[in-house]
């Protein structure tokens, strides 16, 4: 079975994010990069699938800032190959972009199941892992919390609100949006990730042409206005714990 | 979502059509639409990705609405992006909210887990919005009216996904929705063995543990304790956070809280937006803190 995971770099959310100049998107030049985290999820999943059932991972980056950090980790924690998509995409690329980045490479290569983390923090225009099934026209589930492969079909378990499931049986190949898996993302110790920069290679594909335009304009971005933002407690941890105290004994939350 | 839908239709001059795919008799709650547009029978009862997106994709080409609103639920992601990408018609999705301007609809989306808003404009005539939950009024969507319902027949394509079978969750130790005081922690508690110190302070105050999803997809607390879009909806007296940044998605679950205090050591964390009081700290120093505070003070 040939399991591809597709991976993208994204802003680290603890970092401050700063606004370009014209304010219609991020200052990218020092934008702190890391995958995204649901993308290491995805690929739990598939290493997961690899030990109960063989067959090969490969995971598939674009080459933004960073990636070969990223890939290298996948190297470590099992995967079997790691490929980058080259081109400009230091700018940012909207999920339309990606999904058609993705789906180029993709039919290029044996699949039998496609696994992306079900989000990411910057999918403006839609999540990538729908985009892509559509664009390679097979079908797509997101939102998954479990994955069973029986031959040619995957029994895969689609979480809801309030923790319901909705169980569904899919050919095979699909795409699958993961955002969790029966266990966490592995840790790959910076030792043997170091070891695999050595030992290791990261294969390139070149873009196809043809870009996709997600057909979107941003007039602005901007920081949801602070109007009834919390008050702030100040002060060390002692005297924020006494106002907290009081502020519950006032209100007869406590007794 | 109905209630914006009016206001949308009403700046732009034109129809609001409610599409149900599924249970028609759902129709008659639909008064805000103009037309309930029903596709389906018993057959389309539970929802299947592939099929119930060819059923909305067969509708927008036949009726090319200007602006098509999704719910940004669990089966909203499947459709709003499929569509898009199915019938080449701009999405924007995690939408708070949308409006009209000189005939052109702009939506703000919410990104980087609540940290930026943005204003998009599609560059063409149609765009598909997916709309964050709890982003409107329910009230202002409901009306007395019945809308007129038109049935659509549409072949059902099961595109490769078929629909097996609902489970349920596994029943919860302590029911998070009927507590009074939650104590919520989130992944800046770092480790499992972290945990004791919230719920020492759940415990002087009386009240439970809940959690944010990392929490509990590290196996750290047990599903039922989830608060969110994929966990419980909690509406507790007291809501106590510590840890948790206040992405969109644990938002969800708790907007309703009636006194939301939040601990985080980022001054710029989402959840300071939603929170009463907040408290830009490391929750190690804070939580143990408050813990012997309120204990004393019994
Ligand atoms: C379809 C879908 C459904 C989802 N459903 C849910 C859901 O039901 N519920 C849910 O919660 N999430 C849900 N999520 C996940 C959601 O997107 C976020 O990933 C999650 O809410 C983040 O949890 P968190 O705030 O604990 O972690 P983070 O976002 O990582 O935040 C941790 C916070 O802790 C702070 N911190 C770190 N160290 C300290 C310290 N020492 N003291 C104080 N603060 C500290 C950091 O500043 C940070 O703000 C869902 C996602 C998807 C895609």
């Amino acid at each position: 079975m040939n399991i591809i995971v597709c991976m993208r770099q994204v802003p680290d959310l603890v970092e401050e994010l700063e606004l370009n100049d014209d304010g219609t998107g991020l200052n990218r030049e020092y934008l702190k990069l890391g995958v995204n985290e649901f993308d290491d999820w995805a690929l739990e999943q598939a290493l997961l699938l690899k030990e109960e059932h063989g067959g090969s991972v490969t995971c598939l980056a674009l080459d933004t800032p960073e990636v070969d950090n990223t890939l290298f980790t996948c190297y470590a924690k099992g995967a079997d190959k790691a490929i980058k998509i080259e081109g400009d995409f230091a700018n940012g690329m909207t999920s339309h972009s990606a999904a058609k980045l993705f789906a180029d490479a993709i039919k290029a290569m044996p699949h039998d199941l496609i696994l992306t983390g079900v989000q990411s923090v910057e999918d403006l225009d839609g999540q990538v892992g729908v985009l892509l099934a559509t664009n390679l026209g097979i079908p797509h589930v997101s939102v998954v919390t479990g994955v069973q492969v029986n031959g040619k079909v995957a029994v895969v378990r689609k979480e809801y609100a309030g923790g319901m499931l909705g169980e569904f049986e899919v050919d095979l190949p699909a795409v699958l949006g993961i955002q969790a898996a029966k266990q966490a993302p592995r840790y790959a110790p910076i030792s043997k990730v170091r070891a695999m920069m050595k030992e290791k290679k990261i294969e390139t594909s070149a873009s196809a042409d043809g870009a996709t335009e997600a057909g979107i304009t941003i007039r602005r971005m901007f920081k949801p206005e602070s109007g009834k933002r919390a008050e702030m407690l100040e002060g060390d941890a002692e005297a924020v714990a006494s106002r907290v105290a009081e502020i519950l004994k006032e209100r007869g939350l406590v007794k | 979502m109905l209630g914006k839908g009016r206001e949308m239709a009403d700046a732009l001059g034109g129809k609001l059509e409610a599409a149900l795919i599924g249970d028609p008799n759902l129709a008659m709650r639909l008064g805000k639409a103009d037309v309930a547009v029903c596709v389906g029978d018993a057959a389309w009862a539970n929802f299947a990705p592939i099929a119930y997106r060819n059923a909305l994709a067969e509708l927008i080409r036949t009726r090319a609405p200007r602006l098509v609103m999704i719910a940004n639920t669990s089966m909203g992601m499947d459709l709003a992006a499929g569509v898009s990408a199915l019938l080449n018609i701009p999405l924007v999705a995690y939408c708070k909210n949308a409006r009209v301007e000189e005939g052109k609809i702009i939506a703000t989306a919410q990104l980087y887990g609540g940290k930026l808003l943005t204003d998009a404009e599609a560059t063409s005539d149609q765009l598909i919005v997916s709309i964050l939950p709890g982003s409107f009024s329910a009230d202002a969507g409901r009306s007395a009216n019945a809308p007129s319902v038109e049935q659509v027949a549409v072949t059902a394509t099961d595109g490769g996904v078929r629909f097996k079978q609902l489970i349920e969750p596994e029943a919860a130790d302590v029911d998070i929705t009927k507590q009074e005081i939650l104590v919520s922690v989130g992944r800046g508690i770092q480790s499992a063995d972290n945990i004791p110190l919230v719920e020492e302070l759940a415990a002087a105050l009386g009240g439970a543990v809940s959690a944010s999803r990392p929490i509990v997809d590290n196996g750290w607390l047990p599903k039922a304790r989830q608060v969110g879009k994929s966990g419980q909806t909690v509406k507790p007296k007291l809501y106590f956070t510590v840890g948790i940044s206040g992405a969109p998605e644990h938002l969800e679950g708790m907007r309703d809280a009636g006194l939301v205090i939040a601990v985080n050591t980022d001054p710029n964390a989402p959840i300071f937006d939603v929170a009463h009081y907040g408290i830009t700290a490391d929750l190690f120093d804070v939580v143990p803190a408050l813990t012997e505070k309120i204990k004393s003070a019994k």
